[in-house]
């Protein structure tokens, strides 16, 4: 094996990637189910490897505005929480989204509303795809669904965050986060040095040198043409997101008849009852959307070639499903399956819903 | 092939590590695997359990309704899942504080006096190795070399000096499995 294969939890292998792909800094408050992230960090001492700083703030709200400064000063912060976690952090979220600077938040979703409950949810897609803060903002949003990914998207969300100066958020779920399974950790790669951030991060805060104009970092714009000079240029980097990020994972839908479309660990489930529907001789395939901003709405349009049916499966009311019919144009039906309060639904549910709600139509 | 096995019992009697080893065990041994535990009020006191998949090929979902393999170590979880062994599969049992014993005849059932055998052997932190024992016996999913690797693997160093006593229980374990 040149490769070491290692058996690990989502959460684990996420704070194990975080330090591999040169991460300055982690900042964050413990919250179930994924307080293992802060934890696993905490038993690393990275700060006596690589130099990166872990940080137990006061609060989630703590924690996102050191996230917001550091990634003002061009470093490669984090931060990770659950839903009622993610909620406090809403202001700040917007705020970076507003000053455009590029940071990465971890969201393992934990049913609510309010306290809710600490088992699997994914009730958080609105906040996340539609904008949980204040303003005309994105965020880009990766759903992983298995541990691997949960480790592999630490180094790609990093990269897309500075690619775009925008914040990427990683929308996992309580399942992904606690369950153990194989994983390649991503390779080392060293931190960025203050050269290179001065050289790649031109418009960073890091101190006024005196061959260049003092770089300001801020959200604030009182005079509204600039305003809206700002907010245009915003709209024209989601759409340049929108354009070249989509991500998605197709399993036999080239020849099905009825399609699952489900993300994280719901995805999961679906892929099962794929397996158990097509040797029954239902003929579904299942469309997992990789990033839930930029959604797949074209690649879902396409399967209205062969696809008579939709099935959304989400661990929520069904929110996912209006950004499917959005997609889809009224042209087949789409319908909702879920599961609220923590309860993840089995294969075979998924199964009975597809007939119930899309075959027998 | 593939297993899909669910280790239902009390917090506290080694459900979570039992799942732990035997996951670790098919990682060693090159297969798929996944470990889904419920880390919910379940974790907080009273009844654990946890889902081991272990598979030649990629693992879809790692949440089950139904399951090859039952290990079942208290009388709510036999309540539980008796019902969710897929007929013709596997359901193991320690008689230790269980009053109805499993009543299924579609499905193989065993019995394993773990929790006696464990308190006879005065080690009974190995409790969860001898019903370990008891599965690779009647379901030899994993080579037992494979297992002790897994073992090293999932003990902390300072715990490796346990690894014979361990190999022991899970020898006794494979001893004295009894079919119902």
């Amino acid at each position: 094996m040149s490769e070491e294969v290692r058996l690990m939890k989502g959460n684990e292998a996420l704070a194990e990637a975080a330090i591999r792909c040169g991460c300055d800094g982690y900042f964050g408050y413990p919250i179930t189910p994924q307080s293992e992230v802060l934890e696993t960090l905490m038993k690393l001492k990275p700060w006596e490897t690589t130099g990166m700083v872990v940080l137990q703030a006061e609060s989630e709200v703590a924690s996102i505005n050191m996230v917001y400064a550091g990634a003002g000063c061009g470093k490669k912060v984090m931060t990770s929480t659950s839903s009622p976690g993610f909620s406090l952090m809403q202001e700040g979220v917007s705020y970076i989204a507003g000053a455009d600077i590029p940071a990465l938040v971890v969201n393992v979703m934990r049913g609510g509303p309010g306290l809710g409950t600490i088992q699997p949810s994914q009730a958080d897609y609105f906040q996340t795809v539609k904008g949980g803060g204040h303003g005309d903002y994105r965020q880009i949003t990766l759903a992983p669904a298995s541990v691997q990914e949960m480790a592999d998207f630490v180094g790609l969300g990093f990269d897309l965050a500075f690619k775009y100066n925008i914040l990427t958020v990683i929308l996992a779920d309580g399942l992904i986060g606690q369950m153990m399974e194989k994983v390649v950790l991503p390779p080392f790669v060293p931190r960025k040095t203050n050269e290179e951030i001065r050289k790649e991060c031109p418009w960073a805060s890091l101190g006024k040198t005196p061959d260049r104009k003092r770089n300001v970092i801020t959200s604030l714009e009182l005079e509204p043409e600039p305003m809206e000079r700002r907010n245009i240029a915003l709209q024209a980097k989601y759409a340049e997101i929108e354009k070249n990020e989509v991500r998605y994972e197709d399993i036999e839908t080239s020849d099905a008849e009825y399609l699952f479309v489900a993300f994280g660990s719901a995805a999961r489930i679906c892929q099962k009852a794929v397996e158990v529907a097509r040797a029954e001789g239902i003929k579904v395939g299942l469309l997992r959307p990789i990033t839930l901003f930029p959604f797949p709405y074209e690649h879902i349009k396409e399967q209205l070639t062969h696809v008579k049916g939709i099935l959304s499966v989400e661990y929520n009311a069904g929110q996912m499903v209006e950004d499917i019919r959005l997609a889809v144009e009224g042209r087949i039906p789409v319908e909702h399956f879920g599961r609220t309060g923590g309860i993840v639904p089995t294969p075979e549910e998924v199964i009975d819903a597809l007939k119930q709600k899309i075959i027998k139509k | 092939m593939k297993e899909e096995i669910i280790i239902a019992g009390f917090g506290g009697q080694g459900v979570l590590s039992m799942g732990k080893i035997l996951a670790y065990s098919g990682l060693m041994q090159g297969k798929e695997v996944s470990w889904l535990p419920a880390y919910g009020p379940e974790q907080r006191g009273g009844t654990a359990n946890v889902t081991v998949i272990i598979s030649d090929e990629k693992i879809s979902s790692p949440i089950l309704n139904s399951y090859d393999t039952a290990i079942i170590l208290n009388q709510q979880s036999l309540e539980k899942f008796e019902s969710k062994v897929k007929p013709g599969g596997k359901l193991i049992y320690d008689p230790y504080g269980i009053v109805k014993a499993p009543t299924r005849t579609d499905i193989d059932i065993y019995c394993i006096n773990a929790m006696d055998t464990a308190l006879a052997m005065n080690a009974h932190k190995s409790f969860n190795m001898i019903i370990l024992g008891g599965l690779l016996k009647i379901c030899p999913i994993v080579d037992l070399e494979y297992v002790m690797l897994g073992l090293k693997k999932s003990l902390p160093e300072r715990h490796h000096h346990l690894l014979p006593q361990n190999e022991a229980a899970i020898r006794k374990g494979m001893e004295i499995i009894n079919k119902h």
